[in-house]
């Protein structure tokens, strides 16, 4: 006999997750408008044009992506204010993007056997990713 | 969708209507930034530390427009939807308008895209 399995109420991992979840959402949203209106800002000195603001905001790395017809980021991460940006975009998105893939692995595969196999290994990969996309960030400071 | 339950095909056929596709669309959009983000963000530790040529290779798929037209949708429809959600989970006295909620994602949504769908066709052609 099978038994569906129900939360606990209260605050426990899938209800700090849940949360997360639309924190960090809102926190993404919210650090692409103030990258982009901070390219803005600091670009309008040298005349920036909105695509370069946009590639800087959203794609600023200067080892990925590097043929377009935009040019100049390869010092947008020779900054305090860039770099702490990322940091935060990296963080807030691989672990919302980790949460998101355990609730959607846990959706099809349930409290089985692999379930904790498959939480070590989602976990390893967010830490792994974590640490690539934070070493690319400072090894690009140049 | 319930634990326990394969739904299989039949689950792409459930009459949950427009919420329910935006639910389907929703992981599938996350997927897709997933993959997009996490080869990004491994061919930019390539091509930074010189490993071999397949960050050079990525790098030419990620330039090209057709993928550029599937990475907006997946990011614009994912931010968009999961706004639709937050905003709905915050204010819940909200969902009884849950459908029309549905259709001003959408009306924001088309008009966005089909302009950056434009812009990145008419950039491919006039730079080929």
């Amino acid at each position: 006999m099978r038994h569906r399995y129900v939360p606990q109420r209260g605050i426990n991992l899938d209800y700090l997750m849940w949360l997360f979840t639309r924190i960090s959402g809102l926190g993404i949203v919210f650090l692409a408008l103030i990258g982009l209106a901070s390219a803005m800002y600091m670009g309008a000195r040298m005349q920036m044009d909105l695509p370069t603001g946009l590639r800087w905001t959203f794609l600023p790395n200067p080892n990925h992506v590097i043929n377009s017809n935009i040019p100049d980021v390869t010092l947008g991460w020779a900054n305090a204010f860039w770099q702490i940006m990322q940091y935060l975009i990296v963080f807030f998105a691989f672990t919302h993007a980790a949460n998101g893939i355990r609730m959607i692995t846990e959706d099809y595969v349930g409290h089985t056997f692999w379930q904790p196999f498959l939480r070590a290994f989602i976990a390893l990969l967010w830490i792994g990713m974590l640490i690539v996309g934070i070493y690319v960030i400072l090894g690009s400071a140049y | 969708m319930a634990y326990g339950k394969y739904t299989g095909f039949k689950g792409w056929l459930y009459k949950g209507s427009t919420p329910y596709y935006g639910f389907a669309l929703h992981r599938l959009t996350a997927m897709g930034i997933i993959l997009f983000v996490g080869i990004h963000v491994a061919a930019s530790f390539s091509m930074q530390q010189a490993l071999g040529t397949w960050g050079t290779t990525i790098n030419i798929i990620y330039e090209s427009w057709w993928f550029q037209i599937f990475v907006v949708f997946c990011v614009l429809f994912h931010t968009l939807n999961g706004m639709r959600v937050v905003i709905l989970d915050i204010w819940p006295k909200l969902i009884k308008y849950s459908r029309e909620a549905v259709y001003l994602e959408w009306a924001i949504f088309i008009p966005i895209y089909a302009l950056t769908v434009f812009l990145i066709i008419n950039g491919a052609l006039s730079a080929g």
